[in-house]
């Protein structure tokens, strides 16, 4: 279609189950627009292709109807057109649309997102509904990009990326050795479902069989052969019959390959019960027990274990096999790759046994100890430099802000006095020299300060404090913000998470060096006046008796935002001021 | 915390104390000062070693003119090491508030398994071959010829700590054995050896109760140990069973067999030196002549496990002459072989008491009661003298020694049993001889006249009156003390119906019935879908184990268990258990969670 625009009948839906909304979806190379046949439908749409992903349809043929579904970030639209053809034709334009749009943004945002970062970033943002929101309110609204939003939440993605790194699937912990075989019944030969994962594990959990592989495959017989041959092996020992299994593996010399306990297991043991912790090494017992020499001690039934006997290399128990697989799953998987061929499973699996070493684990293993002898009943309370968090009483955490409504009282009275900070050495000794003449002069006033100057400082912090205790009452739940409309206080609320962001994203952008960093704060500005506007808003329309309390809610958020405006405007007067620019300076 | 406990200062590393502590120390005191011995319960978890830790040492430290010597004995290596890392953090308290002056030497004393860093020693598979090849490298004639000869291999640590002679001594503080092994890997001297000199010098030994109560371990390590010493019997709640195994033995067809092949080997050794050396036999002939001159002597490498009869049971006397010769010795061995081997062949249980068996040997082996007490110390100089390093070769022919010394030594408190097959598998003849001893005060006597005072505790003794009959001694001093519980910190619940309300047990006729393994492993699957990390489920036997694991396996029960925990079994294999045990304890720690199924013994 090079006409670049097609006008389709369709039918809206929302989800998949939804019977739809019959209307008009107009096509453009920038949009798409849909109008529904009923004019008081909410369903109207007008979405750019920038924001939409990728696309997919029903193919002709399936019993689905025609749908087209456009994907965006936060869940698709779907169209049920009323043809194939019909179908055929938006899917091009969309195509061609979405790919256009594709490039381009590609020459908008700096840094290309891989899918993995995007699907990320949607996780999060549905995790997290208060993020969502914010992304809603900043982005979609075009105050921030998409890019400087989420600059600031590197952390967010950084310790998605870590713990993805760090949490890996591990091994399924079922039975491996069960691996049912299905058979069709008709004639004597059963079935294995054998995926990588299993093949995976079963190398992980039986050192012997994973040399074997690596020994007779392919140079000695082929893979099928070689899995046939360990499933015969299985078989023999799960009919628990020793002595066939002996005769067999006598007969066939591959199969006992698989028939023996694991003789490398039982070096793996011996070194690993070496590194155990000696707190509970049970093997280290024997060692000291002199008196269970053979045949000291009392004799007693059930000391006396089948030893010697030649079986017991094909009696392999369960509860060996479960110690086994408890120890694998424990261990984990340390690497992460495709599992196919298994041939190159194998070779992967072997390489990591290689690199194991035990460097800190005795160091690690001596602090435990010493941790765990201690008897925490016994010992006080640790001294710690930080105050323990105690969430009973919340308002004792707002009394606490004192110290803040401390400062802001300073800002509002010592604002008047204009400091000098540029004070030469001299100057500052010789008023030191001043100052202490003249102490020694006429000696210190007594006292202090006038009682006038206490009793105002005295007033001027427990103003605020005091009259919020009484409104409040006697109810530790509350919080100022408690008395307050729900309504008010959700609106509070978005303002000040908004309000943050944007002074994060205002204060991280100076010095301005560059001509987007300029832009940048000038759209942060407009975006903070009109949260500043929005919160006089609500400081006016609250009720009487409710305004006091706002303000004082909503004064440090205006401060904040006005202190961002005045340096906003500084820095622009600074700048078109004449004269030498400073370094960097644009 | 420092507080006083009548004239002591003691130095409690915590904070805080349980008061059953405290009169735990009261008591632990005034047995000190009595100097006699003590019988102290108090349960599980209420720090019992710390708090006789602390009361023992500070007690030394204020009267340091009446230097005591603590002997903690500990049932396993494992109690060994937590003991030795609870006393070092005493010991850092104590040093942070006394300084210098609480200075003390503390270390564990093990096997050479446990403390050899010798990578080719340790190799051997169970302790007889660490023992063996750690003589192979160390015994005395080992060394003199390795000395002329360079190929012959020595053991690089043990020859390093010989050379540093008088200097190779440990610094004061708190040793583990794994401390000790970094110590001698670092300074490159035989941490076994330079443990077995140190034992002198410590002020704490913390070893095996078999140290002390098993004669033949006894006569090599403790045997100096002064008498102004404490013995502590830490978890002693056994410690009859402990006496008891440590005068037993038993005589097996495959013993009878091995003793055969060491006697035939070692004859061939004595034709051997016959002919290159006489002069040797002849030497040892003349020695035996002069009486057991044996013991005290021998380097520490040659010393082997000693002569398992009690020390003051021996007496000072010659070797009768009929064994002096090395031949003549390995025919009365071959024939009391041989009356083993009659003995062995009955086709029911014989009980028989010592006299009558020693008449019978004399009757149909001619041998007397005097030769068979000599047998063990014999066997030792000839082997000595023939110069075998291969000890764990040789065990059979030891236990036959064994046999016929504690035999011939006692007259009371023994019975010799014959049981020509197993219980449970009467169809397969499988004859063994037993020596058991019936009377544990015989092994504790001389532990309780040699010291100042024994302490025997744990978290049960109750009742608490039977141990002074047992092990016949008289405490000064015998309680219990209770738990103070601030809160309810167990909740012990009986079930005895499962979720379908069928009745559930394990007694025996119902414990195979399907119904009620299914029930168990129902109950099982839900507490493992609620109970965070770590279950530990316990079994009435390993068999028993073994069939409810299996059928829960082929019913699918296990399947579920384990898609919420790990699942891991106690054996009868130690590595194999220590490994689950070790395993068990990651899988909790690291919040996997698992289930540990162990047999309640």
């Amino acid at each position: 279609m090079s006409s670049g625009q097609v006008i389709k009948r369709a039918k809206y839906k929302t989800t998949v189950k939804d019977p739809g909304t019959p209307g008009v979806i107009k096509l453009t190379e920038e949009k798409f627009i849909f109008r529904p046949n009923d004019p008081t439908s909410h369903n109207k749409l007008e979405v750019d292709f920038r924001l939409i992903k990728s696309h997919k349809h029903t193919k002709e043929g399936s019993n689905k109807p025609p749908w087209l579904n456009l994907t965006h970030s936060q869940g698709s639209y779907i169209f049920e057109l009323e043809s194939f053809s019909d179908l055929h034709v938006c899917r091009d334009l969309v195509g061609v649309a979405l790919s256009k749009h594709g490039e381009a943004a590609k020459v908008i945002s700096d840094e290309q997102l891989s899918p993995a970062e995007m699907t990320l970033r949607i996780k999060l943002l549905q995790e997290d509904s208060k993020l969502q929101k914010l992304h809603k309110e900043l982005v979609a609204s075009g105050k921030l990009t998409e890019s400087e939003f989420w600059a600031t939440k590197k952390k967010l993605l950084d310790r998605d990326e870590s713990r993805k790194l760090k949490q890996r699937i591990g091994y399924k912990n079922s039975l491996i050795f069960d691996t049912k075989p299905t058979s069709d019944g008709r004639i004597n030969q059963v079935k294995f479902q054998l995926t990588p994962e299993i093949k995976y594990q079963i190398f992980a959990l039986k050192p012997a069989v994973h040399q074997a592989f690596l020994k007779f495959v392919p140079s000695k017989m082929t893979e099928v052969d070689f899995w046939n041959k360990y499933f015969k092996a299985e078989y023999l020992h799960s009919t628990k019959n020793a002595v066939a299994a002996a005769a067999e593996a006598a007969e066939d010399e591959d199969l006992a390959v698989f028939l023996k306990d694991d003789e490398i297991l039982e070096v793996e043991a011996r070194k690993k019960v070496r590194r155990v912790d000696p707190t509970l090494d049970m093997e280290a017992d024997e060692g000291d027990d002199y008196t269970h020499l053979p045949d000291h001690g009392l004799f007693r039934d059930g000391i006396k274990e089948a030893s010697g006997a030649p079986n017991t290399l094909y009696q392999r128990t369960l509860l060996q096999d479960l110690n086994r697989q408890g120890a694998v799953v424990l261990e984990g998987k340390t690497l992460d790759m495709e599992m196919e061929p298994p041939r190159t499973v194998a070779e992967a699996l072997a390489r990591r046994k290689q690199g194991e070493s035990d460097g800190a684990v005795e160091e690690e293993r001596r602090n435990r100890i010493s941790k765990m002898t201690q008897i925490e009943d016994l010992q006080a309370q640790n001294d710690h430099h930080f105050a323990p968090l105690c969430i009973k009483d919340p308002r004792e955490y707002f009394d606490s802000q004192q110290a803040n409504a401390v400062k802001t009282l300073n800002d509002s009275q010592g604002g008047s006095e204009k400091i000098r900070c540029s004070l030469s050495s001299e100057e500052a000794y010789g008023d030191l020299r001043a100052s202490i003449a003249n102490i020694k002069a006429i000696g210190l006033r007594d006292p202090l300060f006038s009682h006038e100057v206490a009793v105002k400082v005295l007033n001027g912090l427990t103003k605020n404090i005091s009259s919020t205790k009484y409104h409040i009452g006697k109810n530790s739940q509350e919080s100022v913000l408690d008395i307050l409309p729900n309504t008010t206080k959700e609106k509070l609320l978005d303002h000040w998470v908004s309000s943050q962001e944007l002074l994060r994203h205002f204060w991280s952008s100076y010095p301005i060096t560059t001509q987007n960093l300029a832009s940048k704060t000038k759209r942060l500005k407009d975006a903070m006046s009109q949260v500043y506007s929005k919160l006089e808003e609500i400081k006016v329309s609250a009720q009487s008796d409710l305004r006091h309390q706002i303000s004082l809610v909503v004064h440090p958020m205006q401060q904040a935002l006005d202190a961002a405006v005045l340096h906003y405007e500084a820095d622009i007067k600074k700048r078109n001021a004449k004269g030498p620019k400073p370094n960097g300076y644009i | 915390m420092k507080f006083q406990i009548e004239d002591i200062t003691v130095y409690f590393p915590y904070d805080n104390i349980y008061p059953e502590q405290y009169s735990y120390m009261l008591d632990l005191k005034r047995a000190l000062d009595a100097k006699g011995h003590c019988l102290l319960e108090m349960p599980t978890g209420t720090g019992k070693t710390i708090a006789l830790l602390s009361l023992i040492t500070s007690y030394v430290l204020s009267k340091p003119n009446s230097p005591l010597k603590l002997l903690y004995c500990t049932r396993t290596v494992h109690e060994m090491e937590k003991t030795l890392a609870e006393l070092k953090l005493l010991h850092e308290y104590q040093l942070q508030h006394l300084g210098p002056a609480a200075r003390l030497m503390a270390l564990g004393l093990s096997s050479r398994k446990n403390l050899c860093v010798n990578q080719r020693v340790l190799a051997g598979e169970n302790r007889d071959s660490v023992d063996a090849g750690c003589r192979k490298l160390t015994a005395s004639w080992v060394r003199a010829i390795a000395a002329e000869n360079e190929s012959v291999a020595r053991c690089e640590f043990f020859e390093d700590y010989e050379r540093a002679g008088s200097a190779a001594v440990l610094p004061p503080g708190v040793y583990t054995l794994q401390d000790l092994r970094a110590f001698g890997k670092e300074k490159g001297w035989c941490p076994y050896f330079l443990a077995r000199h140190m034992v002198q010098f410590a002020n704490v030994v913390v070893y095996s109760y078999q140290y002390l109560l098993d004669p033949k371990v006894a006569g090599i390590i403790s045997k100096e140990m002064q008498k102004e010493s404490v013995v502590v019997f830490d978890e002693a709640h056994n410690i009859d069973n402990v006496c008891i195994e440590a005068l037993s033995v038993s005589v097996r067809r495959q013993t009878v067999e091995g003793a055969r092949r060491n006697l035939n080997r070692m004859r061939q050794e004595i034709d051997k030196f016959k002919a290159t050396d006489a002069g040797r036999l002849r030497a040892e002939y003349n020695r035996l002549v002069e009486g057991l001159a044996l013991r005290g002597d021998l380097p520490a490498t040659d010393a082997w496990l000693a002569n398992p009869a009690l020390p003051d049971d021996i007496l000072k006397e010659a070797v009768p002459g009929n064994i002096r010769r090395a031949e003549h010795f390995i025919h009365v061995l071959r024939r009391l072989v041989q009356y083993f081997e009659g003995r062995l062949d009955t086709e029911e249980v014989v009980n028989e008491g010592l006299v009558g068996f020693v008449s019978s040997v004399l009757n149909h082996a001619g041998i007397d009661q005097k030769t068979l007490k000599f047998c063990y110390d014999r066997l030792h100089s000839l082997m000595m003298t023939l110069e075998i390093t291969d000890t764990d070769e040789f065990l059979h022919i030891q236990t036959i020694c064994d046999f016929a010394t504690l035999v011939g030594t006692y007259a009371r408190g023994f019975s010799i049993i014959i049981e020509p097959y197993d219980e449970r598998m009467p169809h397969i003849p499988d004859p063994v001889l037993q020596l058991c001893c019936n009377d544990a005060s015989l092994a504790i006597k001389p532990v309780f006249e040699r010291f100042q005072s024994v302490v025997i505790t744990s978290g049960t003794l109750s009742p608490i009156d039977l141990y002074p009959r047992l092990l016949n001694f008289n405490p000064v001093i015998s309680r219990s003390f209770k738990m103070s519980l601030t809160r309810d910190c167990i909740c012990p619940m009986v079930l005895t119906r499962g979720s379908d309300q069928l009745p559930i047990s394990t007694k025996f006729d119902m414990r195979s019935d399907l119904g009620v393994v299914r029930n168990y492993g129902r109950l099982l699957l839900e507490m493992a879908s609620v109970v965070p990390d770590g279950i530990v489920c316990f079994f009435v036997s390993y068999s028993y184990m073994d069939g409810i694991v299996n059928s829960w396996n082929e019913n699918g029960i296990l399947k579920d268990i384990m898609q919420h925990k790990l699942v891991f079994i106690e054996t009868q294999d130690v590595v194999e258990t220590t490994l689950a045990l070790d395993n068990y304890r990651k899988a909790c720690d690291c919040g996997r969670g698992a289930i540990f199924f162990s047999v309640a013994r």
